[in-house]
């Protein structure tokens, strides 16, 4: 009997627990969500969208040349990766399936998704900034790009891997040259899946701070020079949060507002298409 | 020969000849598409692996392997050791691995065994949202929030009175253990950073361990439950254990994240050099020092050494990264 | 093993079939010479097989499972060359030419036969592009001429007055049964002479079983038809010819009312009376 109330006191402290360790975890996400829309919502106005980084100690200003820039480099880093993830992804599945080679080949990739950003940013640094001899946001947009690039990659292998052998075959019966058969049929049938797969990399490289540091940098004022430094919003939150001018600090704050709504914005298209796809 | 009525086949015919080399030719161009990219993938981390060790070169001749185990860091006199931040990365990984797993186990368990249907999915969801924030968004968090926090009520004085007594408790004045929450008034320090770190590794390895516990066969849970076993006693005996391996990997992973975490750690580690035997003191880790100090790099060597610092980054991270696949593999999940 | 392949015989017995009231032998549109199939770990499924598959009739391939027939099906358009390793020697004669060759055009040749699978593989398009798509492999036609096939194929499958409402709507939104008429639709939309069709109707329920069997029967007098069935009501009623294959060799092969009334093999005739399989 005591060995029974014994255990179900086990039972209930350690479900209790597990109860505790689940507020624990929503506190955080409540906390910071919360503290971000406090703090930015004060930011949020029409000038932040057409003013440029003010200078220290001066009021106003918005963060027009930084969501220029990172909208400007996220948009060639995807319009480069995806093209590049996708096809990478259509050999490990469909030419190279089940071989040695794929195998190590999926294994790289997975080693450079999860690698520290700021690694990237360094391999990038060496590579296209050092010989050039400055910062550019043509290195900021390939930093990305391989931050999305093995993201790509592998949702492309998932979904792929997910469309039945029938479909293949019913297209080469038909007589369906192979290249045909993947844009035409498989393409299609796993196309919300790998859309899903470019928006959760597009999320992913919102927000990236670290690879920019050593590639496109920052730049106070307005430029579409893709040659040249380029502002952007995790840069600009890094340098103006850091500061001791409480404009700056606003406007730090504004900016990541900015990016947290994008990425939940992402998150939720996301969600909705890999949900609709279950239904077709 | 038989004779046939209806359509003959012969594919001999010159036009149907040409559209067949032309088919030919596109899959063979398709093909070799495919196979660049992915060549392009594996490159690319080759890449990364030789631009780093070439960069670091100089570094590396001059202090060679002692670089490792050397404290100094002095960018005037140009003497760089990586010691500092080789401590500050694996202590602030290791105390975030202490406080994150058994939070994570403790969802992942909620989430699979006593969670009711209904709000199981946005429960869910919303730890998975976690990992979507952005780190820089952490970092600031803490710094703003959280720093503050630590330094007046965990670093602090808790004043309070008991029975009409007033006390004035410090950890630091706990003898032996009061050594590691010497004050440090900011904030800024190993342990904030330690936690930070333990809420951003929370979902990846929550997630990855509601799948591993989600491959447990039904039918063995069932019989667990059938001898009479409470929830706890199923998964501490049947779940926990079956799923070992893949859980080690996904522990392993989190910890390969929380390695290479920068700019939620640069926030807030307060970035000094000095080694201390307090949590609460400022330090730095490998990845802070790179973010915050590359900008300044003026010479070569200074330079060279940051990057040198990536290069152990790297071979640290890649190495435990690529444990977890391989564990996970093991353990059945992709 | 009955064989009758030679035009004189042909002949002769299409003129004595005439004055007996028996079925005209149509001539020989696939013929099977000692093929043998080895899968990429060496095993051989298919043990020297000789067959002949006419024109405008139904072969049925029955047998226990694992006996080799969809084997022997997917031979006959290469499908098998999706799969690396997987290899056949022998001679597969389609109209008197070999196909089995390294330089056979295989998109040609699945043009020429077409095959239809065991579950419904609408594409993920509309049930219009569904059809269209085959067609424009191979041919360049305008709109108008293109709409004219499309209707033509979905009427020959039995499927235009259910489908003529949603044809712009996805395949997949089709139950299963008109799943598996679009697939036929699909198939003869390209104009083939050949359909191989490999347990259509397995994956169905009755009522839409029935209505498949009815298609296969209407276009048996235009096409050559070889279908593998686990149904043996189906192979009677359906075929002409039936070829009943054991562990991977072709134990008989003879006209339909000769297997099932008066086999001449012993494992035949248990396999048809239910003895086994």
């Amino acid at each position: 009997m005591a060995v029974d109330t014994r255990r179900k006191t086990t039972n209930t402290i350690a479900l209790g627990l597990s109860i505790v360790a689940t507020v624990v975890g929503l506190f955080f996400l409540a906390a910071i969500l919360v503290t971000l829309v406090v703090q930015g919502f004060s930011a949020l106005s029409p000038r932040l969208l057409t003013e440029n980084t003010p200078p220290p100690n001066v009021d106003g200003g918005g963060l027009l040349n930084a969501i220029f820039g990172s909208v400007a480099m996220t948009l060639i880093a995807i319009v480069v990766a995806t093209p590049v993830g996708i096809l990478a992804g259509t050999y490990l599945t469909e030419y190279a399936r089940g071989s040695k080679v794929a195998e190590v080949a999926k294994f790289i990739n997975d080693v450079l998704l999860s690698a520290p950003s700021i690694i990237i940013g360094l391999f990038v640094y060496t590579i296209l900034v050092m010989p050039f001899g400055h910062f550019s946001a043509w290195s900021g947009a390939a930093a990305l790009g391989l931050i999305a690039l093995p993201v790509i990659n592998r949702t492309t292998q998932d979904m792929l891997g997910l469309v039945p052998n029938a479909l293949r075959e019913a297209a080469a019966a038909l007589g369906t040259p192979r290249w045909k058969t993947m844009t035409h049929v498989i393409y299609r049938a796993a196309r919300a899946g790998i859309l899903t797969g470019v928006l959760l990399a597009v999320a992913r490289i919102t927000g990236e701070t670290a690879p920019l540091l050593f590639t496109a940098l920052n730049n106070q004022f307005f430029s579409a020079d893709l040659g040249g430094p380029m502002a952007n919003l995790p840069y600009v939150i890094y340098q103006f949060a850091t500061s001791a001018d409480p404009n700056w600090q606003r406007i730090a704050w504004g900016a990541a507002l900015l990016i947290t709504l994008t990425i939940l914005a992402i998150n939720i298209i996301a969600r909705a298409l890999a949900g609709g796809k279950q239904q077709s | 020969m038989a004779v046939t009525t209806g359509e003959t086949f012969d594919s001999s015919d010159g036009a149907s000849g040409n559209q067949a080399r032309r088919v030919v030719v596109q899959d063979r161009i398709f093909y070799y598409l495919t196979l660049a990219s992915a060549v392009f993938v594996v490159v690319m981390l080759i890449g990364v692996m030789v631009s780093l060790v070439v960069g670091a070169w100089p570094a590396l001749e001059k202090f060679g392997p002692s670089f490792i185990w050397t404290q100094r860091w002095s960018p005037v006199k140009e003497i760089f050791g990586a010691l500092s931040p080789i401590y500050g990365t694996i202590i602030t990984s290791v105390i975030a691995m202490i406080i994150g797993i058994p939070v994570s186990f403790g969802i992942a368990i909620f989430l699979t065994e006593i969670c009711p249907d209904a709000i199981r999915r946005p429960i869910g969801v919303a730890i998975e949202l976690l990992a979507g924030i952005p780190s820089i968004i952490y970092g600031l968090w803490g710094f703003f929030y959280l720093a503050p926090f630590m330094a007046a009520h965990i670093q602090g004085v808790w004043k309070f009175s008991l029975f009409g007594w007033n006390f004035a408790l410090s950890l630091g004045g706990i003898p032996l253990i009061g050594g590691l929450f010497a004050n440090s008034a900011s904030g800024l320090n190993l342990f904030t950073a330690a936690v930070i770190l333990a809420i951003m590794v929370l979902p990846f390895i929550t997630s990855i361990t509601r799948d591993v516990f989600q491959t447990v066969p039904t039918l063995l849970r069932e019989s667990a439950y059938g001898m009479g076993m409470t929830t706890w006693e199923v998964v501490r005996h049947i779940v926990i254990p079956y799923c070992r391996v893949g859980l080690v990997g996904g522990i392993m992973l989190g910890l390969g994240r929380a390695l290479g975490e920068t700019m939620a750690v640069t926030f807030v580690i307060g970035n000094s050099h000095a080694i201390s035997a307090s949590l609460f003191a400022p330090a730095t880790t490998i990845s802070a020092t790179i973010a915050n100090e590359f900008s300044e790099a003026t010479t070569g060597v200074y330079t060279s050494s940051l990057i040198l610092l990536g290069l152990v980054l790297s071979i640290i991270t890649f190495a435990v990264l690529g444990l977890a696949k391989w564990l996970l593999v093991r353990g059945d999940i992709k | 093993m009955d064989m009758l392949n030679s035009t004189a015989e042909t002949r002769a017995a299409a003129a004595a079939a005439s004055q007996t009231g028996m079925p005209v032998e149509q001539p020989i549109k696939l013929e099977v010479k000692d093929v043998h199939f080895f899968y990429a770990n060496g095993y051989e499924a298919l043990k020297g097989i000789n067959l002949q598959l006419r024109d405008k009739t139904v072969t049925a391939f029955i047998g226990p499972s694992g006996c080799g027939k969809s084997t022997l099906l997917r031979i006959l358009n290469r499908i098998y060359d999706l799969y690396p390793g997987q290899r056949v020697t022998g001679q597969v004669l389609l109209d008197g030419r070999d196909i089995l060759g390294k330089n056979e055009d295989l998109n040609r040749l699945r043009s020429r036969i077409g095959m239809v699978f065991q579950k419904p593989t609408p594409f993920p398009m509309s049930i219009y592009e569904n059809i269209a798509f085959g067609i424009r492999l191979y041919e360049k036609i305008p709109k108008s001429e293109m709409d004219g096939r499309v209707e033509a194929a979905l009427r020959k499958a039995a499927l235009w007055d259910e489908a003529k409402d949603k044809i712009n709507q996805s395949g997949l939104g089709l139950s299963g049964g008109q799943q598996q008429r679009l697939c036929i639709a699909r198939a003869i939309a390209v104009k083939p002479s050949v359909l191989l069709l490999d347990e259509p109707a397995s994956a169905l329920d009755p009522i839409s079983t029935a209505k498949v069997e009815e298609l296969i029967e209407e276009l048996a007098s235009d096409y050559c038809i070889a279908i593998v069935t686990h149904n043996m009501q189906q192979a009677a009623r359906a075929s002409q010819y039936t070829a009943f294959m054991y562990l991977g060799e072709l134990i008989e092969f003879n006209r339909t009312d000769n297997i099932f009334t008066a086999p001449a093999n012993k494992r035949t005739q248990d396999y048809v009376t239910g003895r086994f399989g």
